[in-house]
């Protein structure tokens, strides 16, 4: 990336009831230190919103904190509205409680990568800069 | 590595020692040695007295443990009300002496299983209740004058304790009897938790309703039970955890009174919550502050001259956040240790992490486990034999006088501010944890901070894996169904009327609950009532932090 490249933009979401944020908003922050520009959409999004909050913003990335075993109804739902927005290269990664069973089948649906607890930020930062959509 | 300019009391160079600088889990510097020198100020009789004594802070009964151990509580609550009542059974089999419910998502947040914002989280983070008819599913067989229950519900609070209420009712039993405790902490939803439904202020309002209700009608509960433990868990150190929720406290006790409560009636029914996080004596010095600081607080700040007010009561719950996916049973050790901390630190009651709370609502057999902890502590290790056994050491006295040193200087800002109510408008507390949290999260990134099996000592692979409970789209069903047939079959003018008088009562600033009560009698739903009140209320938009 040169130095007048557009900076990496990534929407941080937390869809649910689940109000257990800090997650979100160290990621947030974390990602920010690494020098992307990040929107956080705040608590209690549905899925309708997040989709429509990633197409205002034009991010580039989306990434969703879900703790409360809501992922199997909530993912798949962002992934398919975002890809309804036209948004297809739009990467989507999920961070939280999550069951390894769980984990293939959210990639097959369109989810990037699943962060269980203990991921360094590092670690998170990296993958979305790896692995976004290039852009002019 | 250079070495920094010596700052230790000791003669010794650093040089032989591990690390340049030793912190504990909030980050605080720990000293190599603490001696007569750092318990200079302390007045024995004046700080740490006798246990029952105060200021309390060697414990709010002479005979500490040796008269009656904790309440071994844990926290329960999955799926349907009928698999919930099932784990309470069993626990009770097994030797626990109170229940604690966890509700789930919906229910914290006041909509039914049928809403459409309920989808994917009916049953899933606790048990889901949306009428009293759920509520009698879940207390089917358990007689509630005789088990106290805790009842771990905020923004609704006073919807489940009427629930509560009118199941008692139909069981016969005398609402004098019974006992018990309501979360209700409200506060530290909109600092830490973030489960809230109303804007603040009515929030308030609606406490302080249940708190004069229960004087009156209930005078055996607890209306509320002030939390430190979501605050902990948002990131905040132990020290912030410590001074917001008593300050937290305060303010309750500011809003009863401002409402003409009497200060020695309602006071002395506020419990406290506190989290029993890693670092050892630091968990121990913040329970024995607590009670100094209440007791203190408690005769100079409110004057008051009654001891059933100055006497800080708690319930302790080890650390959720200090749980690692990675290599899940060593949990059942962290869990230990951490309810040693509690115990040493003299609370009321105990709830202890299930091994595999960090994958999955606890499974039979890891709660029994959980449970089973308690009871070694109680009955093996001989540490309930003696009451407040570190009193005097050095370091937990120096670390006690200093928590409370850290809190009164957080009061100080907060009071500046107008008072907690103000200062969470102005996203204080919530801008202290949050720069804690990522603190923390630098700190461990750095290595600073060890957490074993995640960031030392990894394995590739797991040696086991562990089952875990798996609660399915069936539950909502369920819980429809069962939702739809109390519709169909209650008095639905009798349902519009109740909630009538409870939007009147709400504008008028009257106590809600006798209508609440009267609404739930008539089979009025969870979701329903919240909706009336928020009709009247509004609902809280958080401000940007």
């Amino acid at each position: 990336m040169n130095q007048t490249s557009r900076k990496i933009r990534v929407l941080v979401a937390k869809p649910g009831l689940d109000g257990h944020d800090r997650g979100a908003k160290v990621i947030a922050r974390a990602l920010r230190d690494a020098g992307m520009e990040v929107i956080y959409t705040g608590l209690r999004q549905t899925p309708e919103m997040i989709a429509a909050a990633a197409l205002q913003e034009d991010v580039d990335a989306v990434g969703v904190s879900i703790l409360s075993g809501a992922h199997n109804t909530l993912c798949p739902r962002i992934v398919s509205l975002l890809r309804e927005e036209g948004l297809n290269d739009t990467l989507v990664v999920l961070g939280g409680i999550v069951p390894k069973e769980d984990i293939p089948k959210l990639k097959e649906q369109g989810v990037a990568e699943v962060f269980l607890p203990g991921t360094s930020t590092q670690d998170i930062a990296d993958f979305i800069r790896n692995n976004v959509k290039p852009r002019d | 590595m250079p070495l920094t300019e010596q700052t230790d009391k000791s003669p010794q160079t650093r040089q032989s020692e591990r690390k340049q600088s030793f912190q504990t889990v909030s980050l605080e510097e720990v000293d190599r040695l603490y001696d007569r020198s750092d318990v200079g100020d302390i007045d024995f009789d004046r700080d740490i007295s006798t246990p029952g004594d105060f200021p309390y802070t060697r414990g709010i009964h002479a005979t500490g443990y040796r008269g009656k151990l904790w309440t071994m509580r844990q926290f329960a609550g999955f799926g349907t009300p009928e698999e919930t009542n099932e784990r309470f059974k069993y626990l009770m089999k097994e030797g626990q002496t109170g229940l604690s419910v966890a509700y789930d998502l919906p229910a914290l947040m006041g909509y039914d299983a049928d809403s459409l914002l309920s989808e994917g989280e009916v049953g899933k983070c606790g048990v889901a209740v949306s009428s009293l008819a759920d509520m009698e599913a879940l207390f089917d067989g358990i007689p509630l004058e005789m088990v106290t229950v805790s009842q771990t519900i905020n923004a609704p609070a006073s919807v489940f304790l009427a629930m509560y209420l009118v199941v008692a009712e139909k069981q016969r039993a005398d609402w004098k009897k019974i006992s018990g405790t309501l979360q209700n902490d409200i506060l530290k939803e909109y600092i830490a938790q973030k489960e809230w439904i109303y804007p603040i202020r009515s929030a308030m309002k609606l406490v302080i309703d249940t708190f004069e209700f229960c004087t009156e009608h209930v005078p055996r509960y607890n209306p509320i039970s002030v939390s430190g433990y979501h605050i902990r868990e948002a990131g905040a150190t132990a020290l912030q955890e410590l001074a917001f929720t008593l300050r937290d406290g305060i303010e309750y006790v500011d809003w009863g009174m401002r409402a003409g409560l009497d200060l020695e009636r309602f006071v002395p029914r506020i419990s406290f919550f506190f989290n029993a996080h890693n670092d050892f004596f630091e968990e121990i010095a913040k329970y024995r502050a607590a009670r100094r600081i209440w007791a203190r607080t408690m005769r100079e700040r409110f004057g008051s001259s009654d001891e059933r007010t100055m006497k800080l009561r708690f319930h302790t719950q080890t650390a959720g956040v200090s749980l690692t996916v990675q290599q899940p049973l060593n949990n059942i050790v962290r869990v230990a240790i951490q309810a040693l901390a509690g115990v040493l630190g003299g609370t009321q009651s105990l709830h202890t992490d299930a091994y595999d709370e960090a994958l999955a609502l606890p499974t039979d057999r890891a709660a029994l486990i959980a449970l089973r902890t308690q009871q070694i502590i109680a009955e093996e290790t001989g540490v309930a034999n003696t009451v407040d056994p570190l009193g005097g050491s050095y370091f937990v006295e120096a670390l006690t006088n200093k928590m409370e040193q850290g809190a009164l200087d957080y009061f100080e800002r907060i009071d500046a501010m107008g008072g907690m109510v103000e200062a969470v408008e102005k996203g204080f507390p919530q801008r202290e944890i949050q720069e804690s949290a990522y603190q923390y999260q630098k700190s461990l990134e750095r290595g600073d901070q060890t957490i074993v099996g995640v960031n030392k000592f990894e394995m590739k692979d797991e040696l086991q894996e562990i089952p875990i409970l798996v609660i399915d789209e069936s539950v909502r069903h369920q819980q429809v169904e069962r939702l739809e047939r109390v519709r169909s079959e209650r008095d639905g003018g009798a349902v519009s009327r109740t909630l009538d008088v409870l939007r009147l009562a709400a504008q008028r600033g009257e106590n809600t609950m006798p209508a609440t009560i009267d609404a739930v009698r008539e089979y009025a739903t969870l979701g329903e009532i919240c909706s009336a009140l928020r009709d009247v209320y509004g609902v809280y938009e958080e401000p940007a932090i």
